[in-house]
């Protein structure tokens, strides 16, 4: 509704700084609580090895949450975005110690769409251990 | 088996409503670790606009994918094998964010089948809609059922 960005101030390549997040077992438990979404590939490791993956792996859904938020606390509303999707690449495999995995994502001004709506499009890179994990991710973000 | 193109175009009931509450908002944005102010203090999100706190983004998918999954990917007739469905990709379009005090129905519609090297992709789009009937989002889900795999299957 009030972004904190001015369009006019937002030029195609602008940046959003790089920025990880760690996410561990803990983390996917609470997430699984919170949205609802128990599938024991996101928590239980004998059960995510039976299925042919490497360990426990993040909820897709969670990593495109975190991905978000580098948009969302860029524009300063989170009810400016207007659109976001991604594709699920790779899975974010997370690891049973202290650590877990770290995700960075970064985001880059790729289009000015629409000078009346003030509306500019924001390709999203995020990456987990180097290797890709979401494809296509976009955003449309409504600014002042 | 590849799925019966039939089933596309079908359009589900709407959901009951689903009630959305601060508390629920809390719990989810503190599962991501996002502490924006806006999704747990009522202030916060009045100074932008809004008449109680929002969720985040992607919280509307929490509601969307249970209704998919409930009426869609278990509806006997379609025949998913759920047990080899993962998240193939997802896109959300906004009107406005979802709110405490929100009671939403979704409408899930069939919106194509494909079958690709043996797997199945399903797309479900997820109608989300207030109480006064005003759209708030839509879903757009990609599934994809894998192609049954021997060796996953013999080590069950």
């Amino acid at each position: 509704m009030t972004a904190k960005i001015s369009y006019d101030a937002v030029e195609v390549g602008t940046e959003v700084p790089t920025r990880e997040f760690r996410v561990n077992r803990a983390d996917l438990v609470r997430y699984a609580g919170a949205s609802g979404d128990f599938n024991p590939i996101h928590w239980n490791e004998k059960f995510a090895k039976e299925v042919g993956l490497p360990d426990v792996i993040a909820h897709g859904a969670y990593t495109m949450a975190e991905a978000a938020r580098v948009v969302t606390e860029w524009a300063g509303d989170p009810g400016a975005l207007v659109e976001y999707g991604v594709r699920f690449t790779r899975p974010v495999v997370v690891p049973n110690d202290d650590k877990g995995a770290v995700i960075e994502i970064g985001a880059k001004v790729t289009a000015k769409l629409d000078d009346e709506a003030r509306t500019v499009r924001l390709d999203i890179t995020a990456t987990s251990a180097g290797q890709k994990v979401l494809g296509r991710a976009r955003a449309v973000v409504r600014l002042v | 088996m590849a799925l019966d193109q039939s089933f596309v175009g079908r359009t589900y009931p709407p959901t009951a409503a689903y009630e959305v509450g601060r508390e629920k908002i809390r719990e989810f944005a503190e599962s991501l670790g996002d502490a924006n102010p806006v999704y747990t203090d009522p202030d916060a999100a009045r100074d932008l606009g809004y008449p109680d706190v929002i969720a985040p983004p992607t919280f509307i998918f929490t509601i969307t994918f249970k209704a998919a999954g409930k009426q869609v990917v278990e509806d006997p007739q379609l025949g998913l094998d759920y047990s080899r469905v993962v998240h193939g990709d997802q896109r959300f379009e906004y009107t406005r964010p979802v709110r405490a005090g929100d009671r939403l129905k979704v409408t899930s519609i069939i919106d194509s089948i494909k079958s690709l090297a043996g797997n199945d992709i399903l797309s479900v789009r997820g109608e989300v809609h207030d109480e006064a009937g005003d759209h708030v989002a839509t879903s757009f889900t990609t599934l994809v059922a894998r192609a049954a795999d021997a060796e996953v299957e013999e080590s069950r």
